[in-house]
């Protein structure tokens, strides 16, 4: 079984609007893959259903070995705990230094501060940001801070990080070094990433395997694909 | 170990979130101590009345004076049929002759009077002294005793008791409506103390969420919140509580008016200013919970 599974997934919204349609998709083990599509194609939708902010009006979805469809809401956290997300827009804390923010998903699990403390100084090591423990999210530049969002990302060694429009707010230069953090981090842990994005210059420079989500479906699913 | 990290961090997150939204929490806060106090005073104005009413009708005795010719015949008849009476709790029989006596004993002046009277001669009655079961249907038995053969007189203070009863519901009932009104609106206001915070906090539980943070971990500290809102808004009429209640037993019994009136004194404070501490401090916290659990179960969606 193939470590992410979506099959004839469908999700119509309230509002009658359909994200996406029938859509099948694996993903093995390690993968590094690119979900890319213009605005409204249905791409964020397909993400959502991965760790479970989305349910699938039909089909079902398998994350890990896990049935999100059938996971009941008070038990989503078992599913993200197993997940690391980046997001566009950051979600930090702006009250909590950056150690404070990588260390906030495992304070909420209960771990002892001894046990927190190493696996911290380890993500932010891994980002390239240790020496920034004790700022402020409003003391960093927009790449430090997406830097940051990755390690609270993969503080708790994740096996899937999905990243939805990591780049989208970071200029060419700072979305590289974005994407190198994450690529060394598929390529060095064997973290299974999921990125959805739609900067063109990232997926063809990569040469990873591309799907292209299209009006609710899957128009194309290549490996070492590009973005035209 | 793992849950007290957690709750140990949820009260954590709880004080830090009173502290900032102060000015919405001291709302809170006072608004449970004047309830508290009110809840105090309540319980410590009935147990009182309580005490008094039940001293009352312990002292509260219906006297009957029998007719002045009477035998023992008719003594031991009358004796039976008080025995009939339901609300007679008990009833002792004093005959003329220790009347004589005890008024000779009791007062120089009353035992010169009687030094008047001629050896056998007695114009006192014989006469009963009863206690009542329930000293609200006094009426009715005094009322059956006067209907007896051979009772002239029956004696007790019915109107005052009566007032006194009626005063002390009316106080006793007036108390209760308000405490029920004021918590209710201690909890309205806590619960909106937590919505408020839910609200400024709503980024911080969606973050919360998408990190994998457990539900219950999620609205813990809010809960706590609603229970430290309310206990320490317990604190201040804990204090008001013990040391008020102590000065003022202390200086009524130091008035002299406890003595005058013996019946109208204050109860000792070690037999209820503990108890009504720990209601207050329970209440207080359990306003606040319930408030909060309102508040969680209807804004805090997840």
């Amino acid at each position: 079984m193939e470590f992410i599974e979506l099959k004839d997934c469908s999700k119509i919204y309230k509002n009658g609007v359909t994200g996406l349609a029938n859509a099948s998709l694996s993903i093995s083990k390690g993968e590094f893959v690119f979900i890319i599509g213009h605005t409204a194609s249905g791409k964020s939708t397909l993400i959502k259903l991965l760790y479970r902010e989305e349910k699938p009006t039909t089909g079902s979805v398998c994350v890990g070995g896990i049935d999100v469809t059938k996971l009941r809401n008070s038990k989503i956290y078992k599913l993200r705990r197993k997940i690391g997300i980046v997001f566009q827009d950051f979600k930090l804390l702006p009250k909590l230094t950056v150690y404070e923010n990588v260390a906030y998903p495992l304070a909420s699990y209960g771990y002892k501060t001894s046990e927190i403390r190493p696996l911290v100084l380890s993500a932010l090591e891994q980002v390239g940001l240790k020496d920034k423990t004790r700022s402020f999210p409003h003391q960093l530049s927009g790449g430090e801070q997406q830097r940051v969002c990755i390690a609270r990302a993969i503080v708790n060694k994740p096996r899937l990080l999905i990243c939805d429009e990591p780049t989208g707010n970071l200029d060419p230069e700072t979305s590289k070094e974005i994407m190198d953090v994450i690529s060394d981090i598929n390529k060095n842990l064997g973290t299974t990433v999921v990125m959805a994005t739609h900067d063109k210059e990232i997926v063809n420079r990569m040469k990873k395997r591309v799907v292209v989500v299209k009006e609710g479906l899957i128009d194309k699913d290549t490996q070492k694909g590009s973005y035209k | 170990m793992r849950i007290f990290r957690i709750i140990g961090r949820s009260i954590e997150s709880s004080f830090k979130s009173i502290f900032r939204n102060f000015s919405l929490s001291m709302a809170s806060i006072t608004c449970s101590i004047i309830t508290l106090l009110l809840v105090s005073i309540g319980i410590l104005l009935s147990y009182n009345i309580n005490n008094i009413t039940k001293e009352i009708e312990n002292e509260l005795t219906i006297v009957i004076l029998m007719d002045k010719e009477i035998s023992e015949k008719e003594i031991t008849l009358t004796e039976s049929r008080l025995e009939d009476i339901d609300n007679i709790l008990s009833f002792k029989f004093v005959s003329k002759e220790e009347i004589k006596k005890d008024l000779q004993a009791q007062n120089e002046t009353y035992a010169k009077i009687i030094e008047t009277w001629k050896e056998d001669e007695n114009p006192l009655q014989d006469s009963f002294i009863i206690t009542v079961v329930d000293v609200r249907d006094i009426n009715e038995t005094a009322t059956t005793i006067k209907n007896m053969e051979h009772v002239s007189v029956v004696k007790y203070g019915e109107s005052m008791v009566n007032e006194l009863i009626s005063i002390f519901d009316t106080v006793k009932n007036a108390t209760i409506i308000l405490v029920v009104a004021l918590i209710l609106v201690t909890t309205f206001l806590i619960g909106n103390t937590i919505k408020i915070t839910i609200f400024s906090r709503k980024s911080e539980i969606d973050i919360m969420r998408l990190v994998g943070t457990s539900n219950s971990v999620i609205k813990l500290p809010f809960i706590i919140e609603g229970f430290l809102l309310g206990a320490i808004g317990s604190i201040i009429p804990i204090l008001i509580t013990i040391i008020g209640y102590t000065y003022a037993f202390n200086s009524l019994s130091l008035s002299g008016i406890t003595n005058i009136l013996n019946v109208i004194k204050l109860s000792n404070p070690s037999e209820i200013v503990y108890i009504t501490s720990f209601i207050l401090f329970g209440l207080g916290s359990l306003v606040g919970m319930i408030g909060s659990l309102r508040a969680v179960r209807r804004y805090l969606t997840i």
